[in-house]
C-alpha cells in the first residue's frame, strides 16, 4: 500500500521533470533541424541556380561565337569566290586549324535550297534543302540554330545557318556543330555521382546526351516547360529518386538547359548533420531520463526514510505520552486510594477499640456490624478506583471498537473529579443520551479526553466551571465532545501554536508540550478533528469531532 | 493525663465517616473531639470553643488545608495544628511546617503515633500558654 504510494510519487516526479526537460530539448532540436534543413535547401538551390546561370551563359557564348564566326566568313567571301572549286576547302581548313575545331562540315546553299558547295566528311554536294524546316527558318530570320535531328546522315546533329544577302543574290552558309564537343561542354557541369546536365527542346526531346537517359533525341526525363526568363528550380523525380532540377532557356537556341542534382547526394552533408542532431538529441534524452530517474529515486527514497523516521518518532511520542498519562493516572489513583484506606484503617481501629479486653462496656454487636458494613463500602470504593485504573491499562493496545462516548467521557471525568473538587472546580456534565456509539480506539480517546480535561483544570486553576458536553454535530456526521473551561483564555497569537509539538505555556519541567500535539494526531488518525476556540478573559473550548457511522 | 481538664481536639476533614471514626476513637482516648467539614466551619468552631490542637486535612474543597492553616495561625496563634496529608509527596507537609504547623502525618496513619503527636502538641501549647501567662504576670 505504502510502496504503491511512493512509486506513484516517483512516477509523478519523473513525469513532471521529464516534461520540463525533454519538451524544451526536443523543441530546440526540432527547431534546429528544421532551420538547418531550410537553410541548407536554400543554399543547395542557390548553388544550383548559379551553376545553371553560368552554364547557360557559357553555352550561349559558345553558340554566339559560332554564329559570329559564320557571319564573319559569309561577309568576308563573295558568293562567286566561295563557290569556286576548292575555295571552301581552304576556308574550312583555315577555321578547323583553330584551337577548338568545333565545325564538322561547312556548306553553301543557294537561294533555292540547292547545295552548291560542301566541305566535310559526308557526300552532301548534291543535297536539296528547299523543303527542310531549317532552310525556311533561315531564309526568314537570317540566323538559325536547328534542333538536333538525324537528317540525311542518319546521325544526330544540329546545324547553324546564316543568310547572306549579296545584292540580288541570297545564299546561305551552313555549318554542322560537333555534337561530341557540344555534349562535353554541357555535361562538364555534372554534379556528383548522380547529377546530370543536358539540353532539351520545347517538346521535351534531349538535345545533348543525358547521363542516364540516353543520347540526343531521346525523351528527356523531365516534362517540357514553357519559355521563361531567368533560372527556375523544381523538385523532380527521376527513376524513383528525388532530384532538384535547375532550368534556364538558352538565348541563342530554343533549348532549355537542365542541370539536375540528386537530392540524397546533394543533401548528404545535411543528412550527416541531421544524424548528428538526432544522435545528440537521443543521447540527451537518455542522459536526462537516467538523471531524472536517479534523482527522483534518491528524492523519493529520502522522503520515504523521512516518513519512516517521522512515523517512528510519532510512535515513540505516542508511547511516551501514554506512559505519562498512565503515570498521571497512577499518581491520582494512589492518592485517591488513600482515602478509603484511611477510612478502613479507622473503621478497623474502632472495631479493635470495641473489642479491647480492658473495655468495661459489653461489645455492642449492632455497632460492630455497622462498622463492618462501612468497611465493605470503603472496599467497594477502592475497588471502583482500581477497576478504572485497570480498564485504562487494558486499553493501552490500539483497537477499534464501538464505544459509548458518554460512558467513556464519564469514566475519564471520574478520574479527575477529585482533583477538580479539591480545587473548587465544578465539572458540569451535559451528556446527550441519544448519542450513537462511535467506532474508535477507547484508550486513545480516553487519553485525549484526559488530556483536555486536565488542561482545562490547569487553565482554570481554582474556582471555576468546566463543562463537558457531548452532542451530535454536523447533520449527524460527527459526535462532538466539548470541554469548555472558564479559564483565562488563549491569546490569538498563541492559539495557532497550541497543537505544535513541544509548544507549551507551562514552565520548564511542568509540561512537555506534547499533550495537545499527540491528542491532535490521535483524533486525526481516527478520522476526526480537534478544534480549539478561545477568547481571552472568557475561556477556552476544545471540541473533539469523531465521525459517526 | 497530666491535667484533669480534657484536651480539646478539632478534626477538620471533608470525609464524614473519617470525622465520625476519629471522634469515636480519640474520645475513647480521653480527648474531647470537635469536628468540622471545612476550613470556614473550622474557624467558626475555633471562635466558639476553646481548642488545643487542630487536625487539618490538606485536601478539601473550598478553603483547602494550607489556607485554613494560615488563617488559624493568624487568628489563634497558640492553637497547635497538625496537618493530615493524603498526598504521596511530603512536600506539602514540609511546607506546612513553614506556615507554623506543629507537625504533619500521612494518611493512612498509625493511631498510636498520631496520638503521641497530638499529646506532644498539647504539651507544647500548655508550655506556651504558661510562658505567656508568666510574661503577663511579670509584665503587670
Amino acid at each position: 500500500m505504502t510502496d504503491n504510494k511512493y512509486s506513484r510519487l516517483l512516477g509523478r516526479i519523473v513525469f513532471i521533470s521529464l516534461g520540463f526537460s525533454l519538451i524544451p530539448l526536443i523543441t530546440l532540436s526540432a527547431f534546429m533541424y528544421h532551420q538547418f534543413t531550410a537553410t541548407y535547401n536554400a543554399k543547395v538551390a542557390s548553388n544550383l541556380r548559379t551553376m545553371v546561370e553560368n552554364k547557360r551563359m557559357s553555352v550561349d557564348l559558345f553558340l554566339d561565337e559560332k554564329i559570329f564566326s559564320l557571319h564573319a566568313l559569309a561577309r568576308l567571301h563573295e558568293y562567286e569566290a566561295i563557290t569556286s572549286p576548292g575555295y571552301l576547302k581552304r576556308v574550312f581548313r583555315e577555321i578547323s586549324s583553330h584551337r577548338t575545331p568545333s565545325f564538322v562540315d561547312l556548306g553553301v546553299i543557294d537561294g533555292n535550297g540547292k547545295h552548291v558547295a560542301y566541305e566535310g566528311p559526308y557526300r552532301l554536294e548534291e543535297a536539296d534543302y528547299s523543303d527542310a524546316d531549317w532552310f525556311q527558318e533561315v531564309l526568314m530570320r537570317g540566323v538559325h540554330v536547328s534542333d538536333v535531328f538525324m537528317g540525311l546522315r542518319r546521325f544526330p546533329h544540329f546545324v547553324i545557318a546564316i543568310r547572306r544577302d549579296e545584292g540580288e543574290r541570297t545564299w546561305i552558309l551552313r555549318a554542322t556543330v560537333d555534337l561530341n564537343l557540344f555534349n562535353s561542354l554541357v555535361q562538364s557541369v555534372q554534379v556528383g555521382e548522380r547529377g546530370d546536365a543536358f539540353l532539351m527542346n520545347g517538346n521535351g526531346e534531349l538535345q545533348t546526351a543525358s547521363r542516364f537517359n540516353g543520347g540526343p533525341l531521346a525523351r528527356a526525363p523531365i516534362e517540357p516547360v514553357e519559355r521563361f526568363r531567368g533560372v527556375r528550380t523544381r523538385d523532380a523525380a527521376m527513376h524513383g529518386r528525388a532530384y532538384l532540377a535547375g532550368m534556364a532557356w538558352l538565348e541563342k537556341a530554343p533549348w532549355v538547359l537542365v542541370i539536375s542534382e540528386d537530392l540524397a547526394e546533394g543533401m548528404s552533408p545535411l543528412l550527416s548533420t541531421q544524424t548528428d542532431v538526432l544522435l545528440i538529441t537521443g543521447f540527451g534524452v537518455i542522459f536526462i531520463v537516467l538523471g531524472t530517474i536517479l534523482t527522483s529515486r534518491t528524492v523519493v527514497e529520502r522522503i520515504r526514510k523521512a516518513d519512516l523516521d517521522s512515523a517512528r518518532l510519532d510512535a515513540s511520542l505516542l508511547h511516551q505520552s501514554k506512559m505519562a498519562a498512565l503515570g498521571k493516572m497512577a499518581a491520582g489513583v494512589a492518592h485517591e486510594l488513600n482515602n478509603p484506606l484511611t477510612l478502613i484503617r479507622e473503621a478497623a481501629g474502632w472495631l479493635r477499640d470495641l473489642m479491647d479486653p480492658d473495655e468495661k462496656e459489653p461489645l455492642d454487636r449492632k455497632e460492630g456490624c455497622e462498622v463492618l458494613d462501612r468497611i465493605d463500602s470503603y472496599i467497594e470504593r477502592a475497588r471502583g478506583i482500581t477497576h478504572r485504573m485497570l480498564s485504562f491499562g487494558r486499553r493501552m493496545d490500539p483497537v477499534r471498537e464501538h464505544v459509548n462516548l458518554n460512558q467513556l467521557v464519564g469514566e475519564t471525568v471520574a478520574f479527575l473529579e477529585n482533583e477538580a473538587m479539591h480545587r473548587s472546580i465544578t465539572i458540569e456534565k451535559e451528556y446527550d443520551p441519544a448519542l450513537p456509539t462511535v467506532s474508535t480506539d477507547p484508550s486513545q480517546m480516553q487519553q485525549v479526553f484526559l488530556n483536555l480535561i486536565d488542561n482545562a483544570i490547569d487553565a482554570v486553576g481554582e474556582d471555576g466551571v468546566i463543562t463537558v458536553r457531548t452532542s451530535v454535530y454536523g447533520d449527524g456526521k460527527f459526535a462532538r465532545v466539548e470541554v469548555v473551561d472558564t479559564g483565562p483564555g488563549i491569546p490569538q497569537h498563541v492559539l495557532d501554536k497550541v497543537f505544535d509539538p513541544f509548544f507549551t505555556t507551562k514552565s520548564v519541567g511542568e509540561g512537555t508540550g506534547l499533550g495537545l500535539a499527540i491528542s491532535f494526531g490521535i483524533v486525526e488518525n481516527m478520522g476526526g478533528h480537534l478544534l480549539v476556540d478561545s477568547e481571552v478573559g472568557k475561556g477556552t473550548t476544545f471540541s473533539v469531532l469523531l465521525p459517526l457511522g | 493525663m497530666e491535667d484533669d481538664k480534657k484536651m480539646v481536639v478539632l478534626v477538620v476533614d471533608d470525609e464524614d465517616d473519617f470525622r465520625l471514626f476519629f471522634a469515636r476513637r480519640f474520645s475513647r482516648r480521653g480527648m474531647k473531639v470537635l469536628d468540622a467539614s471545612g476550613g470556614v466551619m473550622a474557624l467558626e468552631k475555633l471562635r466558639e470553643n476553646p481548642v488545643d490542637v487542630v487536625l487539618l486535612d490538606l485536601k478539601m474543597p473550598g478553603m483547602d488545608g494550607m489556607e485554613t492553616l494560615i488563617e488559624v495561625k493568624r487568628q489563634f496563634p497558640t492553637v497547635e495544628v497538625i496537618l493530615l496529608t493524603g498526598h504521596g509527596s511530603t512536600d506539602s507537609g514540609v511546607q506546612s511546617l513553614k506556615y507554623g504547623a506543629y507537625d504533619y502525618t500521612m494518611k493512612p496513619y498509625d493511631i498510636d503515633e498520631l496520638e503521641k503527636k497530638i499529646r506532644s502538641a498539647f504539651e507544647r501549647r500548655s508550655l506556651h500558654l504558661e510562658r505567656l501567662r508568666g510574661e503577663a504576670c511579670n509584665g503587670s
